[in-house]
């Protein structure tokens, strides 16, 4: 495989036609009437050029999972998602609770070499809320984290919550906070209200959320610290992350494909696949949602990538494990809830999928997006594809995706990761190959 | 009739038709032989995985007197207990060919799973989900309801007209889900008495009344007063202080009972906490329905397995 890639004809997120020239890793040239006889050819026309998307929140389950997901499954599953880079989340089995196991799954990451893989560390030991994790040995490991979470629990302690916002000051480091308030959510099942009352389903509150981030938010002012809150779903919690924002506290929020565009209604069929943590809400939900990504108050989307194998959803809902597989389907659940109803434009999906969530995890390497000399992460979309999302759309080891049977918009056409593809033509490039491409440029950076 | 999971969405005629069956069935109880031969040849599978003997034997007499073959398949000490998986046990029971599932499971909607799951093409009945639903009480109740007011005339009628009052702990109980469907369907007006913290979240979207006080709710002389079991140990989840305190403001004693309509029904879906929701006296009172329910339950059970197993053959003659 050539070291160069001449992609002509596309748009930019910001309407720029361009063509555009990677060679040894980087954006080389960007411009018209390139041309490279030498380079890979893709045929950009029609397609818009994103900056690699950026995931903050994904479930890769190994060590421990390996029958959900695997690191190389899931980081295939991102890469045919338009990803080249994932945060992936510290609940496995052993926990990412020190440096050792920070650095397998970074290791693994570079191995499977189709995403950057970020490992999150846990903030508490074992995420039992009990005592802070070696937050300072996983920061300054190999896997040089910066993103901490007990991601599946709260952090519900408010001494211990404190006092992990003050120590990750120390190593630039954030909390991202899995806002659940643990007594007020025993046993939910689903978003509490009417619905919840007559399906007889334990209800999952908003309040739940909303208190705690409400805590949050004033601790993290308190002491000065930054603060991330994972998956935001209620109406609720965006006005209080609004406020924030308002007195000036460094917050600063997520919200998922799935809580922009489906609701609580799913849940009427106690089909699993809709179960998800936190819940799927009403539709004022998810339209306080989408007009607090327009305003700037949610940051950024993340997936929450949750694989589980069948026999999880393949039962009574309240045996069903929560989460729903998304790296696969996010652009094209981003594109049909907030592009096509005009809420965000494509210059915005590239800041809270690829620019922002790179920042919050001091990702390096986006902060320009697709920019001459900066790292080649790019993403080719074909945005007047559609299709009915089945199961080969699915890439990863889970098939407990929500969006199964329905007509979504939009097609990754083609995935570039530091200067290599890892999707062409639509299709995933075998392991082989990417570890070939992989192996040429790691030899050229450290040639 | 395909299956029956629920009371929700249930029409008025579908309703008055299977209490009318009821009715039918009701009189083969008098013959000598109490016995039909519809279901002969026909297996019905009582699969519970919570306790409920009452329930059980209730839907067994129904199979038995309409001549079906039953098994009973127990959670406890089965391959459930051992781990089995709802689908495993659920394509067991459809490699041995089992006509009609009657489960009762502690997670509400798990009938509704299996009867859109693929794993078992039974008719599939629902004896009691989680906190969801009890059609078949709820249609015993209204069966019970219909023939005190109507008697001997009560085919073909609804329950215009009749107030009928729930109380205890609405939250958890799939007999008050049920019952509010169907009996408002069948054009009763129903309202439900509970402490705030019994009473399910948005309950103003229900088509009923709420009512905190008791003695208020009974002063308007309704005709039927369901009391639903509480249990004890929500005091421990901070539902209420104590049961003392629950029996003082929301138990049917004596005294209460006596402030009642001569009319009026007490009614309760069994097992009865004496002297917690429900005195005694009232229990045992004329105006009981207690007996008449279990004895309608039957009733009402082999006409939901009439409809369900032989209505197939109905429709295609």
């Amino acid at each position: 495989m050539s070291r160069r890639i001449l992609i002509t004809g596309a748009v930019l997120a910001d309407g720029t036609p361009t063509d555009i020239l990677v060679s040894d890793g980087i954006v080389a040239e960007l411009g018209t009437g390139l041309s490279d006889a030498e380079a890979l050819a893709i045929d950009g026309a029609g397609l818009i050029a994103l900056p690699g998307l950026v995931d903050l929140h994904t479930h890769l389950r190994e060590p421990g999972f390996e029958h959900s997901e695997t690191v190389l499954t899931g980081s295939r599953a991102a890469a045919a998602g338009g990803f080249t880079a994932v945060h992936a989340m510290a609940n496995t089995s052993p926990v990412a609770d020190t440096a050792g196991v920070v650095e397998q799954v970074q290791a693994l990451g570079e191995d499977a070499g189709y995403v950057t893989v970020r490992p999150v560390g846990a903030v508490t030991i074992g995420l039992a809320g009990g005592q802070l994790a070696e937050i300072g040995a996983m920061a300054q490991s190999r896997a040089k984290v910066r993103v901490f979470s007990d991601d599946g629990k709260c952090v519900s302690d408010a001494v211990l919550m404190r006092r992990a916002l003050e120590y990750v000051t120390t190593f630039d480091g954030v909390v991202a906070q899995h806002a659940q308030e643990p007594r007020l959510t025993e046993d939910a099942q689903m978003n509490e209200g009417a619905l919840s009352s007559e399906l007889g389903l334990e209800g999952w509150p908003a309040v739940a959320e909303e208190a705690i981030i409400a805590r949050d938010v004033l601790l993290a002012e308190h002491v000065g610290a930054r603060l991330h809150v994972c998956h935001v779903s209620t109406a609720g919690s965006v006005d209080v992350v609004r406020w924030a924002k308002a007195r000036g506290i460094r917050v600063t929020a997520e919200v998922t494909p799935h809580h922009l565009l489906l609701t609580e209604d799913l849940a009427r069929s106690y089909d699993a696949r809709f179960k998800v943590n936190p819940p799927l809400r009403n539709q004022a939900d998810v339209e306080a949602l989408r007009a607090g990504l327009a305003d700037g108050t949610i940051d950024i989307i993340a997936t929450d990538h949750a694989p589980h194998p069948v026999e999880d959803k393949d039962c009574a809902w309240a045996d069903a494990a929560f989460g729903m597989v998304g790296l696969e389907s996010a652009l094209s659940v981003v594109q049909s809830a907030l592009i096509e109803s005009g809420i965000l434009g494509w210059a915005d999906v590239a800041r809270v999928l690829s620019r922002v969530p790179a920042e919050i995890g001091r990702v390096a390497g986006y902060d320009r997006g697709i920019a001459q000399g900066a790292p080649a992460n790019i993403t080719l979309v074909d945005p007047a594809a559609r299709r009915e999302f089945a199961r080969g759309d699915l890439r990863g080891r889970s098939a407990n995706s929500p969006y199964l049977g329905m007509t979504l918009p939009g097609r990754v056409v083609a995935t570039i990761h530091r200067g290599y593809p890892t999707v062409l033509d639509g299709e995933l490039r075998s392991v082989q190959q990417v570890a070939i491409s992989k192996g040429k440029e790691g030899n050229e950076s450290r040639g | 009739m395909r299956h029956l999971l629920s009371t929700r969405g249930i029409t008025r005629d579908q309703a008055v038709q299977i209490l009318d069956v009821a009715e039918d069935m009701a009189d083969v109880a008098t013959r000598e032989v109490p016995r039909l031969p519809v279901l002969r040849g026909k297996t019905v599978v009582n699969l519970f995985y919570e306790d409920s003997t009452r329930t059980r034997i209730s839907f067994e007499a129904a199979a038995k007197r309409l001549s079906a073959d039953v098994i009973n398949f127990s959670a406890k000490g089965s391959s459930v207990s051992k781990g089995e998986s709802l689908k495993d046990t659920a394509q067991t029971l459809a490699a041995m060919g089992a006509d009609a599932v009657i489960i009762r499971h502690q997670s509400s909607g798990a009938p509704e799973v299996l009867a859109r799951s693929g794993w078992i093409d039974a008719g599939i009945v629902n004896a009691g989900d989680g906190t969801h639903e009890h059609p078949t009480q709820a249609l015993l109740d209204a069966f019970t309801i219909r023939r005190r007011i109507h008697g001997q005339a009560a085919r073909g009628k609804g329950l215009e007209g009749c107030r009928v009052t729930i109380v205890g702990d609405i939250l958890h109980s799939r007999v008050a889900r049920s019952n509010v469907w169907l009996l408002t369907c069948l054009g009763a007006q129903v309202s439900l008495v509970a402490p705030a913290t019994l009473m399910p979240l948005a309950i103003g979207e229900w088509p009923v009344e709420v009512d905190y006080d008791l003695d208020h709710a009974l002063s308007a002389g309704p005709d039927v007063v369901m009391m639903l079991r509480i249990q004890a140990e929500r005091m421990h989840d901070a539902f209420f202080p104590n049961a003392r305190e629950y029996s003082r403001q929301w138990g049917l004693d004596d005294e209460r009972l006596a402030r009642l309509p001569e009319s009026s029904m007490v009614m309760h879906p069994g097992p009865m906490n004496r002297g917690l929701e429900i005195s005694a006296g009232a229990a045992d009172s004329p105006r009981s329905t207690v007996r008449e329910q279990v004895a309608n339950g039957v009733s009402v059970r082999m006409a939901v397995l009439y409809l369900l197993l032989a209505g197939a053959m109905e429709e295609a003659a």
